[in-house]
């Protein structure tokens, strides 16, 4: 019978299927970080248990750690126990750390790809709900919670249910300054934030073929936004040119069998999707986020929206609730809504490729006056790379603040916040109330809206600033 | 993890639709490393910066099922929206949808996740609403929910609700099938990557 490409891998890992039970599947790489593996460390301590694989678990310090003097000890004195009951417990089991300060550290959902680790074809977990984003190699990967945390750690396996399959195909070429991130919002936008509940997405069509590898974490990261189990997409040369020489990818003959077992992962022909959604890539535009879930995005030439407008009672209710929250008013263009604040980093797009991107937009010029710019690179290799890159200086030549790796700003869970009623553009994956900071408001958008919103300090399309008088600078 | 058969209490009436697991408990309280203690956080936001919120009305102080719009628990995969709930007395969520984490996360923990028809949620809010004194009794043995001269069947599915009524720890299951784990570990491709350090090419 014909099989989708997530069928594929999810049938290779099945240890064991029965009747009336879950399937119990096989994990081939298990992330961890300190947020959501404590208590996970703690039950196997209660149980006298080991962790079954440590050869197949690799652990780093993301979610607390501070962006700036990143080797003074955290000031936090509970995010500073947190960090070092992962250093104890990485010891005490024998799992492989990447702490503050090594050159491996930085955002689970980037060192993983970034050492190799990431291939196509395996099932990754981590207790996080971005670990989808490994899918854009063609793996199986979904985030978990901490009890199952214990269980992979215990096991190397997860009882799971075989999840339903959806087809987001997206044709065509995009427009000029139009990226992943926009498509990912606008598919967000059309399904809703848990749409695809029960699902797992694949990306497909010839605009995600044309994707780097970064371009694809970014989409794939952002499945769970739309309430998908994970997302995925068919590795190709593109997958396989990023893998080859990393530290953990397969050398010579072992290389060679591995790209063979990589080229058979494609949907087979006449393979059955449960749903499918289509977009045409030249029809997108820069997408941004006017409310406090990811689904309540317009393209940036819109205009916030009028609840009273909306037919459907849940959705009026909420669109109410988020225009309180965002203290916004139907009707103004997302053009004329003024932020304090741009982020630029996160697992969705704190890669090389995004801070190119920002950063070719802010060259020469200088961000506004009464707006901040925090440039977050997603882990030391991505930090190191942009500083041999010369883009560090490109970000505060322009006024930007450059830190060191790590969520930061994404979710706050460091210094790294948004004030109460503080606005900001952020290129990370949630808008929901206070993700950012107690009474911050969250706007989502790309890498190049970020920097071309810093520029002006209003909500902007990279294509805008062609038209707008600009000051460059030293103009 | 404490097994559940049935429970009987009152219930709140959540009229919010994708409540994310932002909401139900906020980062700053995830730094913690103990299983326990999590209620000062749950709802914190609303419960604070909301006076008309449903937690912050006192008819409702002693509620432990919590009835909420649709797409309940989206978002992040903590584990400890979960552990929050349970901390705050709540025992059951009822919802028209849930976010898959969240909910399979309840399965680990104990919280019993009720998917109803939107419409029967909304027949609940109104009775709630009415009369915020209602008992609500939900019963996984004979699944369903019932209150005054309403009973309403729900759907779980054999397994989950096995191991909820006998409140099994999903390790201890697996352990059983060890072996099954072994042969499949012998046949794994050599070349698929290993997460200790890399040696030089």
């Amino acid at each position: 019978m014909p099989k989708t490409l997530a069928e594929k891998v999810y049938d290779a890992h099945v240890v064991r299927s029965a009747e009336g039970e879950p399937d119990l599947l096989y994990i081939d790489l298990h992330l961890v970080h300190e947020v959501t593996s404590p208590q996970a460390f703690d039950g196997l301590r209660a149980a006298g248990r080991t962790v079954r694989r440590p050869d197949l678990t690799m652990a780093t310090e993301d979610h607390n750690v501070p962006t700036l003097d990143v080797l003074a000890p955290i000031a936090d004195p509970v995010s500073r126990a947190q960090v070092e009951a992962l250093r104890a417990n990485a010891a005490e089991f024998g799992i492989r750390l990447a702490p503050m300060g090594d050159r491996d550290q930085g955002i689970v959902h980037v060192i993983g790809p970034q050492l190799g680790l990431t291939q196509p074809g395996m099932t990754i977990v981590c207790g996080d709900s971005h670990t989808s984003t490994h899918g854009a190699f063609g793996a199986l990967a979904f985030g978990i919670g901490t009890s199952e945390v214990e269980h992979v750690l215990a096991t190397q396996t997860l009882p799971q249910y075989r999840p339903k399959q959806m087809a987001v195909t997206v044709e065509g070429r995009l427009p000029e300054g139009v990226s992943a991130k926009d498509v990912i919002l606008a598919v967000i936008a059309r399904i809703g934030t848990n749409g695809a509940a029960g699902h797992v997405i694949e990306y497909r069509g010839s605009a995600i073929e044309a994707l780097s590898m970064e371009a694809r974490m970014t989409i794939c990261n952002m499945s769970i936004e739309a309430g998908a189990r994970a997302g995925l997409i068919a590795p190709d040369q593109t997958t396989f040119d990023f893998l080859q020489g990393r530290p953990h990818a397969p050398q010579g003959a072992d290389w060679d069998a591995a790209v063979a077992h990589w080229r058979t992962l494609r949907t087979d022909e006449g393979a059955v999707f449960d749903t499918e959604v289509v977009l045409d890539a030249a029809e997108l535009t820069p997408f941004v986020t006017w409310g406090t879930n990811p689904g309540q995005g317009l393209p940036i030439g819109g205009s916030v929206p009028d609840p009273a407008a909306m037919t459907d009672e849940n959705e009026r209710r909420a669109a109410e609730q988020a225009l309180a929250y965002m203290g916004l008013t139907p009707g103004t263009p997302l053009r004329e809504i003024e932020v304090d604040t741009v982020f630029l980093g996160s697992c969705t797009n704190g890669r090389i490729e995004d801070l190119r991107t920002a950063a070719e937009l802010l060259r020469g010029r200088r961000i506004d006056a009464h707006t901040r710019m925090l440039v977050v690179p997603g882990s030391v290799g991505v930090k190191l790379q942009a500083e041999a890159e010369g883009l560090d200086r490109v970000f505060t030549e322009a006024g930007a603040e450059w830190r060191g790796a790590g969520c930061s700003m994404c979710l706050g869970m460091n210094p790294d916040q948004l004030q109460p009623g503080e606005r900001s553009a952020s290129t990370s994956n949630r808008n929901f109330q206070g993700r950012q900071g107690k009474g911050g408001r969250t706007h989502l958008v790309s890498p190049s809206v970020a920097a071309a919103t810093a520029l002006t300090g209003r909500l902007t399309a990279p294509a805008d600033l062609q038209s707008a008088d600009l000051t460059s600078a030293g103009a | 993890m404490q097994p559940f058969t049935t429970h009987t209490g009152t219930a709140a009436p959540l009229r919010r639709s994708a409540v994310d697991t932002d909401q139900i408990i906020p980062a700053e309280y995830l730094k913690r490393i103990t299983r326990t203690g999590f209620e000062d956080g749950l709802f914190v936001a609303w419960r604070r910066n909301e006076p008309d919120f449903v937690l912050n009305q006192p008819q409702y102080a002693g509620a432990s099922i919590l009835v909420a719009g649709p797409d309940f628990g989206t978002g992040s995969s903590r584990e400890h929206a979960c552990w929050a709930l349970l901390d705050g007395g709540f025992r059951v969520v009822i919802s028209s949808r849930f976010a898959d984490i969240f909910k399979n996360n309840s399965t680990k923990s104990g919280l019993l996740t009720v998917v109803l028809p939107q419409a029967d949620v909304e027949a609940l809010w109104a009775a709630v609403e009415a009369d915020p004194a209602t008992a609500v009794t939900v019963d996984l043995q004979a699944r369903q929910v019932s209150y005054g001269e309403v009973t309403v069947p729900f759907e779980v599915d054999e397994y989950t609700r096995w191991r909820l009524l006998e409140g099994l720890d999903d390790v201890g299951l697996t352990e059983r099938h060890l072996a099954e784990v072994e042969d499949y570990e012998s046949r794994r491709p050599a070349w698929l990557p290993k997460a200790l350090p890399a040696l030089p090419a």
